[in-house]
């Protein structure tokens, strides 16, 4: 049996090394599009500003792109280092999205973003501009491409199990493509990439404004981040991803996980805006519950039950007993009882095969499981409440805060009485984490919250992992860890540095610190 | 789609191939370049050139490496499996050396320290030379046949260890990789460079070729008649989807010269290789220098041309247990998966290489110490 050291350090390093990666990406997608628009005002009007605008931000983009590339690169390998099973079993499916994602869109936008870079005196106004275009449209499709391969994880469509060949196969390609899960994710992901990218520039303006320096700078850039980042909270909140909470078993857990929701109530559930889950006793204590609202936020109606945790343990129990019998009808198959009778006894039981595998965390034959096992097997079909409760708030009350940021600093902008109030730019400076915040809890309850699964009702985490020793495993992670932790300092030190320069460090002698200044 | 399966899985051999061939072309140079750095760029000037000629290019570059590991992920799901899970930490120190490249390249030039900018290009000189040797190394095992089995719920069983890795015969695959990349990057820098670099990248290229061509002939001879070759001897119809479990193999020597004698053909990649490494020799001593990264490219594609021949259709033998060896006929996705993967490579393909072509021509200049005086505070 796979042990379950081993398990849980591949988590980690899955965890870490995604939730690295996630700090660079969603920055990239928001200030890939900033990009475009200071760009496309500079040859629209032909200002000179603009280009510095352009030209400065992109530095801070470059800086960020660079670790993006580099935590990427591992989880394009990680799939294969760590996860061997899971590369066996779902390659057919999950690899074809990963190799898309390199064709169409990663690289699209590496071989241009070289050229945004270096190639100003090199290309026309508006081939330049086209090439920033093309970055931005690349690193959007790449995120498009990743998230249908993500949503596949969570509502795996358009697939069957193949006993021959041991794994599962793509039977629809227009399914995984459409799948419902990969809209609404898309959208929410990318639009929470917009709102950091533009709160990244609009917190690092307002400073530039409180300290009363390159002030025609600072506002332009404040004022392209505010409206950019106004139109983007807007469909952060208004387009979330627990519309996607609808489909799938997996999904419906969380949403269970997430309201903490044990019991199934009669619609419309009531919202538990605050409280402490409790795995053991299956209740929430010191709950303050608001009716009706929970219902119409998951169900978007007033009359769609939510399932409970309990009934959904209870259902559970149930499939990973039929997960049983496909189990053996399987071994029976592999073992050359290859007979009409038993191919059709297999097919009518075998959508809950991953079920029954959820007991090899138990017993390696998983047929000969006691009622003990089956019991804990079906518990683990929910993950821990506490941590998916809270981390779901924590985003939620992020992207509020950023709501209030974005809309008080659209209303000022509007009013062109932004500069002249200290306490907005402090305020806009304080909200920089939150996009970052917003993004890693997020993330944090869409993949925690799939456990104990990597595919969603067909491949439990446990058995996913590569036959590995737990050793090298935490070799590697304590490893990744220091490397990226060096990085991630170098980069802060290089941002924060530039970002105190500030168009300065273009050297056009235009700005704040240069010997010619004129303060624009 | 009119395709068969089993043509389909010809074709996506061959696609890997290109695939592969694209990452060590274009990827190739930027490595050889990050290699000499130290090597040839006497000064900070210098070596800012030599990155420089590589600057808009290395990161599209490198999307080839992240391009090939998708599409085995996708098209041959299970070598993507075993060889990154079994060549476990061989695969982390090429991944820790990778991440050295994007933030050598960017970083270096952010800080005019003469302490920082040698660090990076220590880094970037890392970066560089550990990939190909890792990968030369790691094909060098596959030829010799690698530890490994599945169980019967084809979960990949790695039994060997790290050092095992490290065998003669590998570490001469390795050092054809390097050369191999040596003498790629510095007819790129022939063609982009002037003056002394220029002169230095002459010398290079031309003592490469020749290493290259001796530690090819060497590893050639040694496959031919020093070591076991794979063949199947008995499987399923490969129209039909069918695991690794269900075929026999046998080893014998000389076993991976058998592609030769059946389809004489293919001796043309050795052969165009060897030509290519003396071209390079010739149109570097005679200033050709065009022609010389033109004839590196096509001996650089030739010997990986010349790698995958000798196995065909064997992708990662297994010397654990034989008949579990992964071939292109059974270590391969669903027929649906391969259509529709086809179909999109066959889009997409020849328009990165129409972008990409664009973006070289765009950027195409030789570059001195004026230009990087000239941009200071703008290139890398």
């Amino acid at each position: 049996m796979i042990s379950e050291h081993l398990v849980d350090l591949s988590r980690l390093q899955f965890a870490m090394t995604a939730l690295y990666h996630f700090l660079f990406v969603p920055l990239t997608l928001g200030l890939s599009w900033i990009l475009v628009i200071m760009e496309s005002v500079y040859v629209m009007t032909g200002k000179q500003i603009y280009r510095d605008m352009t030209k400065f931000w992109g530095k801070l983009f470059g800086i960020n792109f660079a670790l993006g590339v580099t935590t990427g690169l591992t989880m394009e390998f990680q799939f294969g280092t760590n996860w061997a099973y899971y590369s066996h079993y779902v390659g057919d499916i999950f690899g074809a999205p990963l190799a898309i994602e390199g064709l169409m869109a990663f690289m699209l936008e590496s071989t241009f973003v070289g050229m945004f870079f270096l190639g100003w005196d090199r290309l026309s106004k508006r081939q330049h501009l086209g090439v920033t275009f093309l970055v931005a449209i690349g690193s959007n499709l790449s995120a498009l491409w990743i998230l249908v391969a993500n949503a596949w994880m969570q509502n795996p469509v358009g697939a069957a199990f193949n006993y021959e060949t041991m794994r599962m196969e793509l039977t629809s390609f227009s399914e995984l493509f459409f799948n419902p899960v990969a809209q609404v994710k898309f959208i929410h992901t990318v639009a929470a990439g917009y709102v950091t990218g533009a709160m990244f520039v609009l917190s690092i303006s307002a400073y530039y404004l409180l300290r009363k320096r390159d002030i025609g700078f600072a506002r332009r850039s404040f004022a392209i981040a505010a409206g950019f980042g106004m139109a983007s909270i807007c469909s952060v909140i208004l387009l979330g991803d627990e519309s996607g909470y609808e489909v799938g078993d997996v999904q419906k857990t969380k949403l269970a996980a997430i309201e903490a929701e044990w019991e199934t109530v009669p619609p419309p559930a009531a919202f538990t805006a605050f409280g402490w889950p409790n795995d053991e006793t299956m209740e929430t204590d010191y709950a303050v519950r608001i009716p009706y609202l929970m219902g119409i936020i998951a169900t978007r109606s007033i009359d769609t039950p939510v399932t409970g945790i309990k009934d959904l343990i209870e259902e559970n129990e149930g499939r990973i007993r039929t997960g049983m019998t496909a189990y053996a009808l399987l071994k029976k198959l592999r073992d050359g009882k290859d007979t009409e009778e038993n191919r059709a006894a297999f097919d009518k039981v075998k959508d809950d095969l991953g079920y029954g595998l959820l007991l090899k965390k138990y017993t390696a034959n998983v047929t000969d499981a006691t009622e003990t096992q089956i019991k804990a097997a079906a518990r683990d079909t929910v993950p821990p409440v506490a941590p998916m409760f809270w981390a779901f708030r924590i985003m939620v009350a992020s992207g509020i805060a950023m709501f209030i940021i974005f809309a008080l600093s659209f209303y000022n902008c509007a009013k062109r009485q932004e500069y002249k109030k200290p306490w907005l730019l402090k305020l806009a400076m304080l909200g920089l984490p939150l996009p970052w915040i917003a993004a890693e809890t997020g993330w944090f309850v869409a993949e925690f919250g799939r456990q104990p699964w990597t595919i969603s009702g067909i491949l439990p985490t446990h058995i996913s992992t590569s036959t590995l020793s737990a050793d090298s495993v935490l070799n590697s992670l304590i490893a990744l860890v220091v490397f990226y932790t060096l990085l991630l300092i170098v980069e802060m030190y290089l941002m924060i540095r530039f970002v105190k320069q500030g168009p300065s460090s273009l050297h056009t002698g235009r700005y704040h610190y240069e010997a010619s200044a004129e303060r624009s | 789609m009119v395709l068969d399966y089993e043509t389909l899985k010809l074709i996506w051999w061959l696609l890997m191939g290109i695939l592969l061939i694209g990452f060590a072309i274009t990827d190739g140079f930027d490595m050889g370049v990050g290699i000499l750095l130290p090597i040839i760029g006497h000064s900070d000037e210098e070596r800012r050139i030599m990155i420089n000629t590589v600057g808009p290019h290395w990161e599209g570059n490198q999307v080839w490496l992240v391009t090939v590991g998708g599409a085995l992920f996708a098209a041959w799901p299970l070598v993507y499996a075993m060889a990154f899970s079994g060549f476990y930490l061989a695969m982390l120190i090429t991944l820790f050396a990778l991440f050295l490249r994007p933030v050598g390249f960017d970083y270096r030039s952010k800080i005019d320290d003469p302490r920082w900018r040698q660090t990076w290009d220590w880094a970037l000189f890392t970066g560089s030379i550990v990939p190909p040797i890792i990968f030369g190394v790691a094909f060098g095992n596959l030829l010799l046949g690698v530890p490994f089995h599945f169980d019967d719920m084809m979960r990949p069983i790695y039994t060997g260890g790290f050092l095992q890795l490290l065998n003669p015969f590998a570490l001469l695959a390795g050092i054809v990789s390097l050369l191999m990349v040596i003498m790629h990057g510095a007819t790129w820098l022939q063609v982009r460079t002037l003056d002394s670099l220029e002169w230095r990248a002459t010398q290079i290229a031309k003592g490469s070729s020749v290493a290259l061509l001796i530690s090819f002939a060497l590893a050639g001879l040694w496959v031919a008649f020093a070591m076991d070759g794979f063949v199947i001897t008995s499987m399923p119809d490969p129209g039909s989807a069918f695991t690794p479990l269900l075929k026999e193999v046998s080893t014998r020597a000389g076993g991976w010269m058998l592609n030769y004698q059946q389809y004489p053909w293919m001796i043309a990649a050795p052969v165009v290789a060897f030509l290519g490494m003396i071209a390079v020799f010739i149109f570097s001593q005679i200033s050709k220098h065009g022609l010389a990264f033109i004839s590196s490219t096509i001996s650089v594609s030739s010997i990986i041309l010349t790698a995958g021949f000798s196995m065909f259709p064997f992708l990662m033998p297994s010397t654990d247990n034989v008949n579990h060896s992964l071939t292109m006929w059974d270590a391969v996705s669903s027929k649906l998966t391969l259509e529709i993967m086809l179909f999109v490579a066959a889009v997409f393909v020849p328009l990165i290489i129409i972008y990409s072509f664009w973006t070289y021509r765009r950027m195409w200049r030789r570059l001195d110490v004026n230009f990087i005086r000239d941009n200071k505070h703008s290139t890398y």
